[in-house]
């Protein structure tokens, strides 16, 4: 039972006043520009928009400083914020396979048409601190090289056409997308419904899971079919214009994980495959939601569910990490009723207890003292 | 003027404020169920849609919130593209997928009880009606009773649907599930929530 | 659709996609230049609101909601009658508001010639160069692996 508490303005307005002073810090450093954050913690701001479920960079980067640089404080914003507005639509599906791409690898073809460019990736560095970052030594600009005009077809199309992967992820025809944010979550949940909670969802916990898939805990054997980055456009249709009208572009990241599978009394011996889709470049987030996306698929296939990562319900409703460290950091909220209760009920329990042990001591020595 | 120009003239001129002022309206008449609220004319939308039931349309919808249309509002495309374009809400297929219903002829709607009724669980989930009537005063007399009434209260739309009495006492066995109705009247609106009894009605 | 018409739609579809991802004070730069009107009358809007992205499983599959994006969106009438609307992504308003004016502009024939001269063209060009510079600088970042054959015999 909750009972309110009253009291403490004077103290809260004072220490909403200490945040503020201990967040501009040292007045002699400059105050920090959200283009600056744009710009330079661009990844930061990616996660945020990702997790916090809403594209506007601007607002994550101001988010995060808000937030001190705390990211699950600055998600937690950027979540409230977004209730405050109307809804205009559901653009049109994505072409990820039409994008502006700025990375897109794959580990399980070398040569694949439109090959593979690295982009701005932290992948063969050495991962040693640079001291001339500190200094802030001059940015060589880029290196160029003309493009071949090679489309890039998703590497799913290529390994398609032996049969040997399964197909797209298809629905019924007639199937609504379930959204989380207007409908209650209900398990057992259709696949589209876990994507969309997975996309939003905290990048260490799915790591985790992820991670658990590999050293055993539900193995299916994972393989990068490919992951890609960059710019997609989006399209929304209005009643007003006899065309869907374009938005603007957004980037996001795509990884399309395919797994070994040995087949089941409900599908042949086939790569199987995990989805990611995630704002932003979150190579690792998407990564992560693909392997949950392919662990969670074990019913659909005939698997054993024997793992965490297998199972919907624990993962859905624990990826959330406004709602985990809402239900988490609630406990250093005021609960004085509810503890004086408890505190009433184990001296209860303690005086019960003693008494038992009384009355036992005392029985204990009238035996000895009969013998 | 065609089709395109009408569905985009005629919204609010103050859309926070039109929607508040509409909303507050809409409010006290569901917490005095009966009473004739006024409204002044804040939307314009085509014919047969009246400004009444234009202006609840644009508070109360959105793209979130499929909307039926009864056969002559239906047959109007003007009415489809202005709710299309000011409110964003996608018509809905049958009456029974309906958030909200815009009812034009009210004595020859569907049955109360094709509407969306709500669960057990989310009562809240049923269709709410919105009938234009032509005012709140010249019909058979509704004698009513239920939460938020006094004793008693009276309101008499003219051309309600067939049947309205026994209509509205099923609808009442059915709670918590059931539909509530907006009257919209020229320059006033009256409600009918779910929890209100119809006692009698004159002959 | 008659030719002419589905032309035309492509025309604006075209206009808009452009002005989308145009910057507000490069809009606003090359108005002044081209001494086009904003005088207009507002509709609706300009008013932010969040559009739902969605995507396909698989990539081609099924479409799935993935989030929210910010949009801001504006309908404005010019004296003249016509009646413009914009929408792109971000919460920039005056850019809603002067991107419909644009769009109801390009639909009078006084005006059409110096929007897609004038503003369009340059925007479009603009939009290419970057466009163009960030494939080739993602172009010399290609690789080519060679596997190396372990050597057993």
């Amino acid at each position: 039972m909750y009972v309110a508490v009253k009291g403490g303005e004077a103290a809260i307005a004072n220490a909403h006043r200490l945040l503020a002073d201990r967040r501009r810090g040292d007045r002699a450093v400059p105050a920090l520009r959200l283009d600056q954050i744009v710009e330079q913690l661009a990844l930061g701001v990616d996660r945020v928009m990702s997790e916090g479920s809403l594209y506007d960079r601007e607002l994550a980067a101001l988010a995060v400083v808000q937030a001190r640089g705390d990211m699950i404080e600055a998600i937690f914003l950027v979540r409230a914020y977004r209730t405050t507005l109307p809804r205009f639509g559901y653009t049109n599906p994505v072409d990820t396979g039409a994008m502006q791409v700025e990375r897109r690898i794959s580990a399980t073809y070398k040569d694949l048409p439109g090959g593979q460019v690295l982009g701005p990736t932290f992948d063969y560095t050495h991962r040693l601190l640079d001291p001339e970052l500190a200094a802030g030594a001059e940015v060589e600009t880029p290196a160029q090289r003309p493009v071949d005009a090679e489309a890039m077809p998703r590497v799913s199309a290529i390994l398609a056409h032996e049969g040997l992967i399964e197909a797209d992820g298809e629905m019924p025809l007639d199937h609504v997308p379930g959204d989380i944010t207007r409908e209650p979550l209900q398990f057992p949940m259709a696949r589209d419904i876990r994507l969309q909670a997975l996309s939003r969802g905290d990048e260490g916990f799915l790591l985790a899971l992820g991670y658990s898939t590999q050293r055993g805990y539900a193995r299916n054997h994972p393989f990068v079919g490919e992951i890609r980055i960059g710019e997609v456009e989006l399209e929304l249709d209005v009643p007003e214009l006899p065309f869907a009208v374009p938005l603007g572009s957004i980037r996001v990241t795509e990884c399309q994980m395919v797994n070994q599978f040995k087949g089941s009394a409900k599908a042949p011996p086939q790569f199987t495959r995990g989805y990611g889709l995630v704002f932003g470049q979150s190579e690792r987030k998407a990564m992560a939601m693909a392997l949950c996306d392919r662990a969670l698929r074990a019913s659909e296939l005939g698997e054993d569910v024997v793992a965490a990562a297998q199972d919907e319900e624990f993962v859905i409703s624990h990826s959330d990490n406004v709602q985990a460290t809402g239900f988490v950091e609630h406990l250093k909220l005021p609960h004085y009723v509810d503890f004086q209760a408890e505190l009433g009920l184990v001296r209860r329990m303690r005086a019960e207890y003693e008494a038992r042990e009384n009355e036992d001591r005392a029985a204990e020595e009238k035996r000895e003292a009969a013998e | 003027m065609d089709i395109a120009t009408q569905s985009i003239d005629g919204g609010f001129a103050e859309p926070v404020f039109n929607a508040q002022a509409v909303f507050r309206a809409m409010m006290d008449a569901m917490a005095r169920p009966g009473t004739a609220q006024a409204l002044p004319q804040l939307a314009r939308p085509p014919a047969p849609l009246s400004a009444t039931a234009g202006a609840v349309a644009l508070s109360l919808c959105d793209n979130d919130t499929p909307l039926w249309l009864d056969p002559p509002l239906q047959a109007e495309a003007s009415v489809k593209a202005w709710l299309g374009f000011h409110t964003g809400a996608p018509l809905a297929n049958t009456p029974a997928d309906a958030h909200f219903a815009l009812i034009a002829n009210p004595k020859d709607m569907a049955a109360l009880d094709g509407f969306a009724q709500g669960t057990q669980e989310y009562p809240d989930r049923s269709t709410t009606l919105i009938l234009l009537v032509d005012d709140l005063a010249s019909g058979p007399s509704l004698l009513l009773e239920g939460p938020g009434i006094e004793k008693t209260s009276m309101i008499a739309p003219p051309g309600m649907p067939r049947h309205f009495v026994e209509q509205w006492k099923q609808n009442n066995q059915r709670f918590p599930r059931g539909v509530d109705i907006i009257l919209a009247a020229p320059g006033s609106l009256a409600c009918l929530p779910r929890t209100t009894r119809i006692k009698t009605m004159e002959a | 659709m008659r030719g002419q018409e589905a032309r035309e739609q492509a025309g604006r579809k075209a206009l808009m996609a452009t002005l989308a991802h145009a910057a507000a004070d490069e809009i606003s730069r090359l108005w002044n230049e081209a001494g086009l009107p904003s005088e207009a009358e507002l509709l609706r809007g300009p008013e932010t609101g969040l559009v739902t992205v969605r995507g396909r499983i698989g990539g081609d599959g099924a479409p799935f909601n993935v989030g929210e994006a910010t949009v801001t969106r504006a309908t404005v009438r010019l004296p003249s009658g016509q009646v413009g609307h914009s929408y792109a992504l971000g919460r920039d308003k005056a850019k809603a508001r002067l991107t419909a004016i644009a769009d109801a502009l390009w639909q009078d024939p006084a005006h059409r010639e110096t929007v897609e001269t004038k503003l369009v063209a340059p925007l479009r060009a603009a939009l290419d160069a970057a466009r163009e510079k960030s494939r080739v600088e993602t172009a010399a970042t290609k690789v080519d692996f060679f596997t190396m054959v372990r050597g057993e015999d």
